[in-house]
């Protein structure tokens, strides 16, 4: 199902207060086949611009659009219909088999006294096939490894039937393998159809998937466009504070990457 | 291990696991309505219960009927429903609070009904009055604690938890003064006997009354039972599911306080059941609440009649069957978590 989700004037404080707003004024939108690429330093409000968007936060101030309804005027079960979320990595309290888990994403079409039913586990079916994990559907997910359950909870959102896809920082505390899975996946997923959303501390990994990237920082998007705009020595230098060298990488590679120069070192 | 768990859950089907639970728990009934100082053989019990409707010619005295259908019948069904009950809303609430370790008496429940049944005994004496109030005080402390990890916006689960901290202590607190300043002779043993918790006082009339509670409770839990692994996973991802948080966690709170408060006011504090009972169901089908509650439903009844059984012919003067709970229940937790290392 194609989306587009549009985000106008965003901005959020966990007080309530204006003032003590994380970020603000945050405008983009996202639609089918687009990936777009959020950077910026730790602790800039990554994680919370994207709650707001998966509706796990609420109680923010401008508008978050999907198909151009106000997602704050919508049943939670029909938001969650058109975007999924797949949380940062946290441990499973019970150990679930990963199928019981990829099926909870049949949540927002089910009602509450029900139970998934055939259709729902056809679903969640696909869902693992399509990234690759049904070889781990009854693997309880206690036993997983990072970039397993990370899949796992790809999978999960699939099984919403969303239109929208909601990453956050996917690749971290994932090897490389296992980070260019993820990737691989995330570009797969666009190409049928999905938008995605991405957080990210891998401005390299921009050039790999992202169609837009964006830079939070000082409570605002400082810059966004077109991955070759955005990650540049200059706006890398002002969002980490370190000096960055971006080079074109022929030879076998064909695309850019960030080196750190550490001049100083 | 965690393979050897699965197999378990999977080579079993689910249908006949709850068959053959349901047949134990037919079997276990059955035992407990014979043993007793009045031995009724199984065949007299049969043609008693069916003598109300069905003609089966009277071959048993009238002291027999009697003892069957207002003594034993009526304490064999509030073994069923408080181990159902409590087993049910144990399992609920730890992954509600996606905690194994937590029980039915996380939220202060019977620490406020204790604390009601004291009150009772010492100013009035009777066990209408024992019953209702500490039905009443068990709902008044899930309503302090509710009400006050409202007062704080973030975490609601992790303030329930501490909120039901504060309430229980200060509920304890006040049945300690209670039971001090009782009159050491007649109130003092009245008060810690009720709250050793006994069946010996479940009457029809009662069940009457607690019953549709105690029934509701686990009907609602069973039927949203899907829910609650959705809530297992963390308020977060329950909402980015779609998941109405608030209104499944109200829900869930409302029919296990209804179930636990019931409960403690026909049969006192009976512990270690809401937290034993789920990790065998857990051993036996898995963690996913789809099929743990309704094993764990059959199992909680079935181990709570075993228990009040013991409890009333093992030994001349009845034995408190929440001490039995507890002697019982430790060491097979115990072992559970000696067998089950790899996780819940």
């Amino acid at each position: 199902m194609a989306s587009v989700v549009e985000v106008r004037d965003l901005a959020f404080s966990y007080t309530g207060r204006a003032a003590d707003a994380i970020f603000r004024d945050v405008c983009f939108s996202v639609g089918p086949g687009d990936v777009f690429f959020l950077l910026g330093p730790n602790g800039t409000g990554k994680t919370t611009l994207l709650k707001c968007l998966s509706n796990v936060l609420q109680g923010w101030q401008g508008a978050i659009l999907l198909d151009g309804n106000d997602i704050s005027s919508m049943r939670p079960s029909d938001v969650a219909k058109g975007i999924g979320y797949v949380p940062q990595n946290q441990v499973p309290g019970f150990p679930f088999l990963v199928r019981d888990i990829v099926i909870m994403g049949r949540a927002p079409h089910l009602n509450v006294f029900s139970s998934p039913a055939s259709r729902d586990r056809l679903i969640a079916h696909r869902a693992m096939e399509t990234v690759g994990i049904l070889g781990l559907a009854d693997r309880p997910c206690t036993t997983l490894s990072g970039g397993e359950w990370q899949l796992a909870l790809i999978a999960r959102a699939l099984a919403q039937e969303p239109g929208i896809l909601v990453l956050d920082e996917p690749t971290s505390h994932l090897d490389m393998g296992n980070q260019v899975k993820i990737l691989r996946v995330v570009k797969a997923l666009a190409q049928s159809g999905l938008g995605i959303i991405v957080a990210s501390h891998f401005p390299d990994h921009a050039f790999i998937t992202a169609t837009e990237a964006a830079i939070l920082n000082h409570e605002h998007i400082v810059q966004k466009g077109p991955p070759d705009e955005v990650v540049t020595g200059v706006n890398l230098r002002q969002a980490y504070g370190v000096d960055v060298k971006v080079l074109y990488v022929g030879e076998g590679v064909g695309r850019k990457a960030c080196f750190p120069t550490l001049a100083d070192f | 291990m965690p393979g050897r768990e699965k197999r378990i859950g999977v080579g079993v089907g689910s249908g006949r696991l709850l068959l053959l639970l349901t047949l134990l728990l037919v079997a276990v009934a059955m035992v407990s309505l014979m043993l007793g100082q009045l031995r009724i053989p199984p065949g007299q019990i049969v043609r008693i219960l069916a003598s109300p409707f069905f003609p089966v010619e009277r071959t048993w005295t009238p002291t027999i009927e009697s003892v069957l259908f207002q003594v034993r019948l009526p304490r064999l069904l509030a073994g069923i429903l408080v181990g159902a009950g409590l087993s049910v809303s144990g399992a609920a609430f730890q992954g509600l609070f996606r905690n194994p370790l937590v029980s039915d008496h996380i939220l202060g429940v019977s620490a406020g009904a204790g604390l009601g049944a004291a009150l009772a005994i010492l100013f009035f004496g009777n066990i209408a009055a024992i019953q209702g109030l500490s039905f009443a005080f068990g709902l008044l402390a899930v309503v302090m604690t509710y009400g006050l990890s409202r007062v704080y916006r973030t975490t609601p689960v992790l303030m329930l938890v501490l909120a039901g901290i504060i309430v229980a202590a200060f509920f304890s607190a006040a049945t300690s003064l209670l039971k001090y300043i009782a009159d050491p002779v007649n109130n003092m043993p009245s008060i810690v006997f009720w709250l050793l918790g006994s069946l010996n006082n479940a009457s029809n009339k009662d069940m009457i009354v607690v019953s549709p509670m105690i029934v509701v409770g686990v009907v609602v839990l069973l039927l949203i039972r899907w829910r609650i692994n959705l809530l297992a996973m963390g308020e977060e991802d329950a909402r980015a599911l779609g998941v109405d948080t608030g209104r499944v966690r109200a829900a869930i709170i409302i029919c296990a306080t209804m179930i636990s408060a019931a409960s403690v006011s026909i049969g006192g504090i009976i512990g270690w059941i809401g937290l034993v009972i789920p990790h065998i169901g857990r051993i036996l089908v898995g963690p996913d609440n789809k099929r743990l509650l309704p094993v764990v439903t059959l199992i909680g009844a079935a181990y709570l009649v075993v228990v009040d059984t013991i409890a009333r012919t093992a030994m001349e003067t009845e034995i408190p069957i929440g001490i039995l709970t507890a002697l019982v229940g430790a060491p097979i937790f115990a072992y559970l978590l000696r067998k089950n290392r790899s996780g819940w």
